[in-house]
Formats: structure tokens, sequence, C-alpha cells
């Protein structure tokens, strides 16, 4: 072999490695921020695929509870909103039979489960906490929600919103919660009713609802979701 | 003299020039598909990181070290989270290939470390680290290489298994439980992670050391005037 064939044969070599300079396209600021939307919208799909409604989330001992001083009080704004018990509704509308508001009685009337559970900050840390409530789906079916509805959007008193796919809405774990450690939810921790969702990162557990949404179509995505976290983010 | 092994007369001085075929494209377009992964990984991993950069307990949280942002990616955590849900795609998917690959074509042969390697490590480190006398080999990878690479490879799958339990302790809870749990399967992704940056470090150290020949290897599959002889 003479050497210009041994370098001719080198440089079609080097370009077969060409492409991974494609990924240069990162490194441009016009283009990062779309490409990495679309990452962590596909990041969001493969998640919804591997969620699966049947599987619970690990469930632990009481002996394993994080003492209820040591569970992080965690909110975007106020630790209290100020809602007033007596005045407080559940407003539902959307795809639902029955639209209006709830009372915290009609919702404690419902089964109730409690559950020991994991809670992860997107942040990182995590707790094991005691949560008490009735499941989402036995709400949903007292409204008369569609069942061919995707999505269920929940506002709250702090202007804090949320949304759920339905698959998560009504896994049997995900509770519409008024109790932690046996005891009525404290204002910190969202009182009246907030979501325990142990199929879903920290910021899906929304506190102090006011308002839930049953909805064919995602008009309200969720507070930080909307500064760029995932939106699925399912465990 | 196998096919991957081809000789030319050097139009500079006139001398037979020696050739190898060291790394199949595959092998190469992995490499640095996912050595660009690695980086955003690690970068991205950092910043997540200064979000909570404890081991421990939220209340009360005792930091274990502040990274500086300067050696992070995504400038905040919702930004470094968009980096590494993406690029964790890229740094399975050449994994994944590169391992289909090696294992299909039987490549593996060239890098994976096995017993009779075992013999052959020591008088290689003697020769890097003691200045002894260079073993003579006839392989691509020397057993010290070998060893290397074989547990980059490892250490590699385990970032992704410990990555997996972190990102879906539920759907995963098996992986999770393997590893005590979710809080400790994060300390096991961190532990990992150095390890990697470990082996990283004495690989660039090799790289600089061994030259542009050694280096052009990685880009184009051919080593001209190898540094062993070729069987």
């Amino acid at each position: 072999m003479d050497e210009r064939k041994f370098k001719k044969i080198n440089r079609r070599e080097l370009l077969k490695v060409a492409p991974v300079i494609a990924l240069g396209a990162f490194a441009i600021p016009s283009l990062r921020e779309p490409l990495l939307k679309k990452g962590l919208a596909f990041n969001d799909w493969a998640s919804g695929k591997l969620f699966r409604p049947g599987h619970p989330a690990p469930t632990f001992a009481d002996s394993e509870l994080t003492p209820f001083d040591k569970f992080p009080i965690n909110d975007y704004d106020v630790d209290d909103p100020g809602v007033i018990f007596e005045n407080w509704n559940l407003t539902v509308s959307g795809a639902v039979q029955k639209p209006g508001d709830y009372t915290l009685a009609q919702i404690r009337a419902l089964p109730r489960k409690r559950q020991n559970t994991r809670h992860i900050c997107v942040e990182g840390w995590d707790v094991i906490g005691r949560f008490g409530g009735t499941p989402l789906s036995e709400f949903l079916k007292l409204i008369g929600a569609d069942p061919t509805a995707r999505f269920v959007t929940v506002q709250c008193a702090d202007d804090y919103y949320e949304s759920l796919d339905m698959a998560t809405a009504m896994h049997p774990q995900t509770l519409l919660c008024y109790e932690m450690y046996d005891q009525p939810l404290t204002r910190e921790h969202g009182a009246p009713v907030r979501l325990t969702v142990p199929t879903k990162i920290g910021y899906k557990q929304a506190k102090y609802l006011t308002d839930l949404k049953v909805t064919h179509v995602l008009d309200r995505v969720g507070y930080w979701e909307d500064q760029g976290y995932s939106w699925f983010y399912g465990l | 003299m196998q096919a991957n092994v081809v000789e030319f007369e050097s139009a500079k001085t006139g001398e037979t020039v020696q050739a190898v075929y060291e790394h199949p494209w595959l092998v190469r377009f992995s490499h640095w598909l996912n050595a660009i992964a690695l980086f955003v990984m690690v970068g991205s991993g950092l910043q997540i990181f200064r979000a909570f950069p404890s081991f421990g307990a939220k209340i009360p949280e005792k930091d274990l070290l502040q990274w500086p942002k300067a050696f992070a990616i995504g400038g905040w955590l919702g930004g470094a989270l968009q980096w590494h849900l993406t690029f964790m795609w890229i740094y399975i998917a050449t994994g994944v290939f590169y391992l289909a690959y090696q294992l299909f074509s039987g490549n593996y042969r060239q890098v994976l470390f096995v017993p009779r390697d075992l013999r052959g490590v020591w008088p290689m480190a003697r020769h890097y680290f003691f200045f002894g006398p260079k073993p003579p080999t006839t392989e691509v990878y020397n057993p010290l290489q070998k060893l290397a690479y074989t547990s980059a490879i490892v250490l590699g799958v385990l970032s992704v298994l410990t990555g997996l339990a972190v990102w879906k302790p539920v759907q995963f809870s098996w992986l999770a439980w393997m590893m005590g749990g979710f809080h400790l399967a994060r300390v096991w992704h961190f532990i990992v992670m150095w390890a990697i940056l470990f082996f990283l470090l004495g690989h660039l150290v090799m790289v600089v050391l061994h030259g542009w020949k050694n280096f052009m290897s990685m880009l184009t599959g051919w080593k001209t005037d190898p540094e062993y002889t070729p069987r």
C-alpha cells in the first residue's frame, strides 16, 4: 500500500466519526432551549410509558417515619395563605356530571386510606411521612368525572397550580389528603386538603386546594413546570 | 499478517511503516458521543447536587460541600435537570450500542479483562508508575489497560443503574431496593460518578503521555507505528 492510499482511508474513517459534531447544536444559544425542551418532552413521554397504574410506591413501617417536626414545610410563597376553614369548599368544574362546591365533610365521608410513603423533593432530599385521606379516584367517582378525560388540574389558595395525568390521578395511592401523622392537616402542610401522590415528585403534591378541574386538554400545567421543570415527573 | 495490519512506504523517509486498525467505527463513534454525554451528565449532575448538597436529613441540613457554580452546567436546578434528563438518553444509547456491538462482533475480546490478564497487570503498572522495563505486548490493549477499561465499562453500567433508581424509585423499586432504598441510591450514584472521574483522570494523563498517533487512532481507527507487535 502506498502512503497516499493509506491517508485517503484515514480521512474517510475520520469523516465517519464527524456526525458527533451535531451535538454542538446544544452549544448554540438559540438552539439550546428548544432542544432541551424537546429532550424534556421525550423524557416525560418515556416516563408516561414506564408508569404502571397498578404498581404501588413502596410503603414503610411506622418506625421508619420521619418525625413530624423534621418533615420540611416547602412552598413557593407563604407557609400559610390564610384559608378560612368555615367557608372552605373544593370547587369542581370541567368534564364532570356533578360540578359545584364540595365540603370537607363530603370528602371525609368517602373511604379513608392511611399510608406511610416517601416524599422526594426535586432538590434531592427525601422524607417518609404518614398521610391520610381519600383516594382521588373515589372523589372523581363522586363528582362523576368523565372516564375519557385525560387530566386533573388543581388550583391552590396560594395561587399555586398543578396538574396530573388521569392514570396517576386514578392510582390507588393518590390521595386527597386531609391528615398527616393521624392528625388533621396543619396550615403549613396544606390544610384543609392537599394532594399526596407517592408516584410523583414533591412539587406535584399541591397544598391548600381550592379548585379541581377535570379536562380533556391541559390548559394549565403547573407552577414549577412553567419555570422549566418536567411535567410528568413520575417516580 | 492479519487484515487489520497494513504496511506502507513513508514518502518522507522511504521507510516501511506499519499501521494497525484498532477501533471499529461504532467503537469510535460511541466513544466520542459518550464522552460528550458524560461531560454534560457530570456537569449538570453537580448543578443538581448544588440544590441539596447533602446526603443527610433536610432538617437540619448539613452540607457536604458547596460545589462551585463555575464547574457546573445548567445554571439552576431546573436547567440542570433539562440537561441531565436529555443527555442521559444519549449516554444510555451509546452504552447500549457499544455493548451490543462488542458482544455480537466478538470485538469485546480486545478490551475485556479476563483472569489470564491478571499476571500482566503488575509488570505494566511497574512500567508506568515506577519506570520499570516495558513488558512486550502483542495486543491493542495491555493487561492494565484492559483492567482500566473493563472497570470503566462496569462503572458506566452502574452509573445508569444507580441513576435509574434515583430517577424512577417507584417503577424501578427493585433497583432502588437493591441499593438500599432511594436515599442510598443517590449516594451510590454520587460515588460512581467520582469513580468514573478518577478513571477519566488516569485516562487523560495516559492519552497525553502517549501522544498524537495514539490519540488519532480513536478518531480514524488506525494507529501508525504501534507501540506493540501486532500478532
